[in-house]
């Protein structure tokens, strides 16, 4: 709690021991009968004033300033009008009620915003820099470019950087939300905002803090709540309307029935009150950007940066969802996936190949190499001779040995089985005999399926894959992922021709997303409803075009998203329903004279309290 | 020129929209936009005059929400 609440806290139960003394005190005795009515107005004043006089000074400050509807300037009439009719103890309580319910609304958005707070906390407190054989804590914004930090085991990694020496296992959780540790070594990139878990790190700097990864996410996430959504502007706009309709409804209700029906003033007069006091939108204002916030949040510290309400709004309503693939589904990195060997073992074959390639760069080779992953051996290599556009001839271990593509198996008039599985094929011969062929492929990334799924179970209809590459290749990934629609071989301008098209096809609320690296698709990503940029971390590009940004590439964070999206809005949706529903039921109530200034202060402070513990639910989100 | 200023006891919501149309309505403002939840006034003014700007942006603010004070 805070001092104000504190303090108000105090009041209030100093104030409920007067009111709940005084009510029982006998009302007979010493006065007389005639001052019996100004003994009673007199002790109530006494816990009225301690409870209820800054929300009276503010109501008549306000008045003042010509700001006439606000909740103060309603509690106040509202109470000191059942003052006026001779109900004392119950504008007493009507204060004090109104009073804990502002304190615990106060208590429970200030929770609430901590524990977000809380969730985006990466900043660095500070950074050790090494001096006369001392470590110096200074402020990250101090430290420049080229300096040497220190970063010591448990502590968090203040600014981006190159690891000068040590070797560490890094906790990326707080970015992405992963508990997967990454290991660095000396030459490793490292961002700011990672946990250093295990050894010391010296650390050169290589980006000043204002230009750090951690100060750009924080930035980001600060800024994302003044993109309002439109239930928020909605919400705004209703409360400008609402508040003066409901006191011209109220003061209509006050005289009229007993100027022209010759009704009590007294009854009508107090249910126009409780009108008031009902009808103070503070529920619905509070709870709903309290919602974006808290979803904001909680996809947050899943790893996902969403840049505004209005994306929340927007992915809540994603109905067709297209993806970019090498980098996005598929992991950008050729492997070798599969060895077809002729007549020989399998370790056998991708040995001739990764010998024979040995001496090239090409990524092909360096995939072979990679997948052989033992030395090479120079001595065992001869006579290399590259033939461009085919592939390498070389001697490996007195063979000769031919690897490249179907074109050099027939220049060299080799008889060769045709491997037609997608991807890159090396025809390896022997001693002028066919020894098999080795596949090269982007590999798939390992949750993409399970990605696709998942989307599809949250109710996005329609999932489409671009791709620059060829058709067989495409294809065999749409279909091994479950996508809806692929269209391959595109050419960069084409990805935008063909988001249009989907676009075009689209109706009403439906909403278009786009997932890409953000490394050469930023027009994509800022056509479409909705860009998501995946595996940002670090790159400036993919946070600058997008409006949602993954901080790792894994493709199954989006469903995630819009999971949380979904829940986000279902719970506004909630509390508009909710709240308008239960101050309309009570403003029937009380304009029928049904219901006491009980349940209308019930409809005001109750309302907002169960709206805001609704709204924190949101927090709560899995992963 | 953009500047961020912290605010405190910004205590209602309603008084958020009011803060930040009464704000944007200074002359020289671009755009202000006031956070009830992160508590925060982010304003991108007139380089020139931003020191009357902002003096301007204080007077505003205490007359809309007189608890509420801008942490310079």
């Amino acid at each position: 709690m805070t001092k104000k609440q504190k303090k108000t806290l105090t009041r209030i139960i100093i104030s409920a021991i007067l009111l709940g003394a005084f009510m029982l005190m006998p009302t007979t005795a010493v006065i007389p009968e005639k001052w019996q009515m100004w003994w009673q107005l007199g002790i109530m004043l006494i816990p009225y004033l301690l409870i209820g006089k800054d929300v009276v000074w503010k109501a008549v400050r306000n008045i003042l300033h010509g700001k006439v509807f606000d909740e103060n300037f309603l509690m106040s009439i509202a109470t000191v009008g059942a003052m006026v009719i001779g109900k004392y103890s119950e504008g007493v309580a009507v204060m004090l009620f109104y009073q804990v319910g502002e304190l615990f609304q106060s208590y429970a958005v200030n929770r609430s915003r901590q524990s977000i707070t809380e969730l985006m906390d990466i900043r660095p407190d500070y950074a050790n820099i090494e001096e006369d054989g001392g470590l110096r804590q200074v402020d990250p914004e101090e430290v420049r470019i080229g300096d040497i930090i220190v970063v010591k085991a448990g502590e968090r990694i203040p600014l981006d950087g190159k690891v000068a020496s040590g070797t560490s296992l890094l906790d990326t959780s707080a970015l992405t939300g992963e508990s997967v540790p990454r290991e660095v070594v000396p030459g490793s990139d490292v961002i700011s905002g990672c946990i250093n878990t295990s050894g010391l790190l010296r650390i050169e700097v290589t980006r000043e803090f204002q230009e750090s990864t951690v100060a750009k996410i924080l930035d980001l996430v600060e800024n994302a709540s003044s993109k309002k959504a439109k239930a928020e502007n909605f919400i705004t706009k209703f409360a400008g309307y609402y508040t003066p309709v409901v006191v011209t409804a109220a003061l209509l209700l006050a005289v009229i029935p007993p100027l022209f029906l010759g009704l009590a003033w007294g009854d009508w007069v107090n249910r126009a009150l409780m009108f008031l006091v009902i009808s103070c939108p503070c529920a619905l204002v509070i709870s709903i950007p309290l919602s974006f916030f808290g979803g904001i949040g909680g996809a947050s510290k899943c790893g996902i940066l969403v840049k505004g309400s209005n994306y929340l709004e927007a992915l809540a309503d994603m109905t067709t969802i297209v993806f970019d693939k090498t980098g996005t589904l598929t992991k950008g990195v050729f492997k070798v996936t599969n060895l077809y060997p002729a007549g020989m073992k399998k370790e056998e074959l991708l040995q001739y190949a990764a010998l024979a390639e040995s001496y090239s760069d090409h990524p092909i080779s360096l995939s072979l190499k990679e997948a052989y992953g033992r030395k090479m051996d120079a001595e065992r290599i001869g006579e290399v001779e590259e033939i461009p556009g085919h592939g390498v001839s070389a001697v490996v271990d007195g063979h000769r040995v031919l690897a490249g593509n179907l074109k050099l198996m027939k220049r060299m008039d080799i008889p060769y089985e045709e491997n037609s599985v997608s991807g890159t094929v090396v025809y390896v011969a022997v001693d002028d005999k066919f020894a098999g062929s080795i596949v090269i492929a982007d590999e798939v990334k390992e949750d993409a399926k399970a990605a696709i799924a998942a989307l599809n179970e949250a109710g996005v209809r329609k999932t489409v894959m671009l791709t620059g590459d060829r058709r067989e290749v495409g294809e065999e990934v749409a279909s091994k992922l479950g996508l809806d629609q692929v269209y391959t071989e595109l050419l960069p301008g084409d990805k935008v021709d063909k988001v249009e098209e989907l676009l075009q096809n689209m109706n009403g609320r439906e909403q278009l997303a786009f997932v890409g690296d953000g490394i050469n698709d930023a027009p994509v990503l800022s056509r479409a409803d909705i860009g998501i940029a995946m595996g940002a971390m670090g790159s400036d590009a993919a946070i600058e075009a997008a409006d949602i940004v993954l901080m790792d590439d894994e493709p199954s964070k989006i469903a995630v998203a819009v999971r949380i999206a979904r829940k986000t809005l279902r719970i506004v949706r909630q509390n508009i329903v909710f709240a308008l529903g239960v101050k309309a039921f009570f403003l029937l109530l009380g304009a029928f004279g049904v219901a006491t200034m009980w349940e209308a202060v019930f409809a005001d402070v109750g309302v907002s309290v169960i709206a805001i513990l609704n709204a924190t639910r949101i927090l709560r989100t899995e992963e | 020129m953009m500047k961020r200023y912290q605010l405190k006891d910004l205590d209602c919501a309603n008084c958020e929209a009011k803060m930040e149309n009464a704000i944007n309505k200074i002359s020289g403002v671009n755009k202000a936009t006031v956070s009830f939840m992160t508590q925060k006034l982010v304003i991108d003014a007139e380089e020139g005059h931003f020191q009357e700007i902002m003096k301007e942006v204080v007077r505003v603010c205490k007359k809309v929400e007189p608890d509420c004070t801008i942490q310079m």
